[in-house]
């Protein structure tokens, strides 16, 4: 049945559907609405386990793998500082090779401090063992809930993963979302089978033990990177069954009009959608646009981005996330699987969007003139932050309140 | 695609009244997006939400900067530059004000091009918490294509939580605003979204390498909050009786969160109306019951006939 959900109901639905046995908490905006629903749905009876407030999210996250590491099916849910605390453990738990599902709904990291969504939060975790589905709409945030679990429990596999979604464009916004039926999903998603996994009194296990020496460290950590990469083909396999079962593909990469496509939108989230419609617009007007968005980006799907940019002429790289000192992270992730490729396009880097800063119709449009032209030129422009003359207006106004030293305006 | 931004105070039920106005265009086949946009909750503060409906899958997102409809839950923010509530507005745009005074007087005093709607502000008790829901009753009634029946069902839905007196007084409201606006049913169109040929290039700039000194989120001004005039976010205002004032000197002035009472010499309590946020706490200790709270338009309408 089709009903209006915000993206924080639809990731409290996919836990339920999944029939979460333990979900861990701890509350931050813009996050707290998931687990204030699912903390009504245990009180009420209408979901059978157990939530717990920890006293932080290193605790919580610790909890919640460590309740993966005795055979249950756990959930649990963060945002940006709250995933930044719990830095130590996020890197720490995959290597104990017990899955389970952390939503992370993105928003901005201090400083300055700020609620609204970029992806730099989520990319802090790109290095550290979890699974990344990215999510560009609510129907996206409940579905990829249910493929995280298959994927993450996969025996091949065995990693925790993370849905990413983004705040406010995605976590406050309702959309009408197709709820799979319980039936449905249980038939797609059986209960936890461990494989061993487990807690017995009776058999101790001394778990997440340290090695000393390089040689043992060096096994476990490439023992841990090639599980994720045998992900990328469990994944092909189990998203091929959702889509048989739900009609919703949900490929590793989505293509959007980019197979004829000349220029390519490149972006990753909740904005995607609105390349989509730029695309559509480009398209009225005779430009041959498209866009790529990888859905999944740890593992990070090379042969599927090799394969559908090749033949391009050129690509935006738009990142909702600034690596100081480098630029794009999306940009140079791309390139690195694009560099010396027979056929691939021009690379572009933008960064926009950053603290929740809309991307308007006009500046897709304007990042495609200038591919364009870039196309024309044989080169690709420097890279540009998405800011405008209007914002710097705005941005002298308030040092000039704040009496900024040497600001037009500002007082003594 | 109806493209609608409800502007109003945090607890005036913006939020509320957009899941309304959205789930009502759900109910009548539209597919829809709806959203509200605050920072930090603060009873009071200017916020706003977002309605998109069409007929087909909506892929835009975020803030909506060319409204086809605004709807203004309270005039007073008029006069708050930063709530930013004409923003976008075109010849094409239609103003639904819920309020005071005539839609002529409005468009020439705003120098708004579109059309204005004028929904009169009903009792007091709407005004303060169910003027979210009002806008979206006349809301629905301007675009033509919500049913009554839609209306009170989406009404149903939304606050079904809240229990069956919560949802008979919305309704009612809702329902008399659809009403009070029926001559101007279907003056809210849908619009294409940009085109992208002939567009205007955004303005960009490479910014410039700044000192850190003033790259750093600092505030050099001290006691900038005094400029914030939180008076504005209120709804209610408390009033001192001061013929039942026992001069305590100290009760009110304490607890007011926001340091907005101060004690003068004769011990008497006076509130500083610029910055009170309107929370009634003051009213709620006061032990001899000496101070009242009044609907702040009410309060503003007898200033304007006590002025000379």
């Amino acid at each position: 049945m089709r009903r209006l959900l915000t993206g924080n109901a639809a990731a409290a639905w996919g836990a339920r559907l999944a029939r979460a046995d333990y979900v861990p908490a701890f509350p931050i905006t813009p996050q707290t609405e998931i687990i204030e629903l699912l903390a009504q749905w245990f009180d009420s009876g209408e979901l059978r386990g157990r939530l717990t407030l920890l006293e932080s999210e290193h605790s919580m996250l610790t909890a919640a793998a460590a309740a993966a590491a005795t055979g249950v099916r756990v959930f649990t849910a963060t945002s940006s500082q709250g995933l930044l605390y719990a830095m130590e453990m996020l890197y720490t738990v995959p290597g104990w090779r017990a899955p389970f599902v952390l939503v992370n709904v993105s928003r901005g990291l201090a400083s300055p401090i700020t609620l609204e969504s970029d992806h730099n939060d989520v990319l802090a975790a790109r290095d550290s063992g979890f699974l990344q589905f990215h999510c560009a709409s609510c129907q996206e945030v409940v579905d990829s809930v249910l493929l995280a679990y298959r994927l993450a429990e996969d025996p091949r596999v065995r990693l925790p993963a993370i849905v990413n979604l983004d705040g406010f464009h995605l976590s406050f916004t309702r959309e009408p979302v197709d709820l799979p039926t319980a039936e449905a999903a249980a038939a797609f998603l059986p209960p936890f089978e461990s494989h061993g996994i487990g807690f017995r009194a009776s058999r101790p296990v001394s778990q997440a033990v340290a090695v000393l020496g390089g040689s043992a460290y060096s096994y476990f950590r490439y023992e841990t990177h090639l599980a994720a990469e045998q992900a990328l083909a469990a994944h092909g396999a189990i998203a091929a069954e959702f889509a048989q079962r739900f009609g919703r593909p949900h490929e590793a990469v989505e293509r959007y009009r980019s197979d004829d496509a000349e220029i390519v939108f490149f972006m990753i989230g909740a904005f995607a959608t609105k390349a989509m419609d730029a695309v559509d617009r480009l398209r009225e007007a005779g430009v041959a646009a498209g866009l790529v968005r990888p859905r999944l980006l740890r593992p990070y799907p090379a042969a599927d981005l090799q394969r559908a940019l090749a033949g391009r002429r050129a690509v935006a790289v738009i990142d909702q996330n600034l690596s100081v000192g480098k630029g794009g992270v999306l940009h140079g992730e791309l390139a690195s699987v694009l560099y010396g490729q027979p056929d691939a396009p021009l690379l572009a880097s933008y960064v926009g969007g950053l603290g929740g800063r809309d991307i308007s119709a006009e500046e897709f449009f304007q990042i495609a003139r200038e591919l364009q032209d870039a196309v024309l030129a044989g080169r690709v422009p420097p890279p540009r932050l998405l800011y405008t003359a209007g914002e710097l207006r705005q941005m002298r106004n308030l040092q000039a309140i704040a009496a900024a030293p040497g600001i037009a305006g500002a007082r003594a | 695609m109806y493209r609608i931004r409800l502007h109003g105070r945090g607890g005036q039920g913006i939020k509320t009244g957009s899941r309304i106005l959205g789930s009502a265009f759900f109910g009548a086949g539209f597919e829809v997006q709806d959203a509200p946009v605050y920072g930090a909750e603060r009873r009071g503060a200017s916020m706003a939400a977002h309605v998109r409906a069409a007929r087909s899958p909506i892929r835009e997102r975020g803030v909506i900067t060319r409204p086809d409809l605004v709807a203004l839950a309270d005039e007073t923010l008029l006069q708050v530059p930063a709530a930013n509530v004409l923003s976008g507005v075109g010849p094409d745009s239609v103003l639904l004000l819920h309020g005071n005074g005539d839609a002529e007087t409005w468009r020439a005093r705003l120098a708004f091009s579109g059309t204005v709607v004028v929904l009169p502000a009903a009792g007091e008790h709407a005004e303060a918490e169910l003027g979210g829901a009002r806008c979206a009753g006349a809301a629905a009634r301007l675009a033509g294509v919500i049913s009554r029946q839609q209306l009170m069902a989406a009404i149903a839905q939304e606050l079904a939580s809240l229990g069956p007196s919560a949802t008979e007084t919305t309704t009612a409201q809702a329902l008399a605003a659809y009403d009070a606006v029926a001559r101007h049913a279907g003056v809210l169109r849908e619009s294409r979204p940009a085109a992208a040929v002939a567009f205007a290039a955004p303005e960009w700039i490479d910014l410039p390498l700044e000192s850190a000194r003033i790259a750093a989120p600092d505030i050099f001004a001290a006691a900038t909050s005094v400029e914030m005039r939180t008076g504005l976010w209120r709804t209610m205002r408390p009033e001192i009786d001061y013929a039942h004032c026992n001069r305590c000197a100290w009760i009110c002035s304490t607890l007011c969160p926001d340091s907005a009472i101060r004690v003068l010499a004769d011990r008497s309590p006076e509130i500083d109306l610029e910055h009170c946020k309107g929370c009634m706490i003051c009213v709620s200790v006061c032990p001899p019951h000496a101070i009242r709270a009044l609907p702040e338009r009410a309060a503003r309408a007898r200033e304007l006939a006590a002025a000379p």
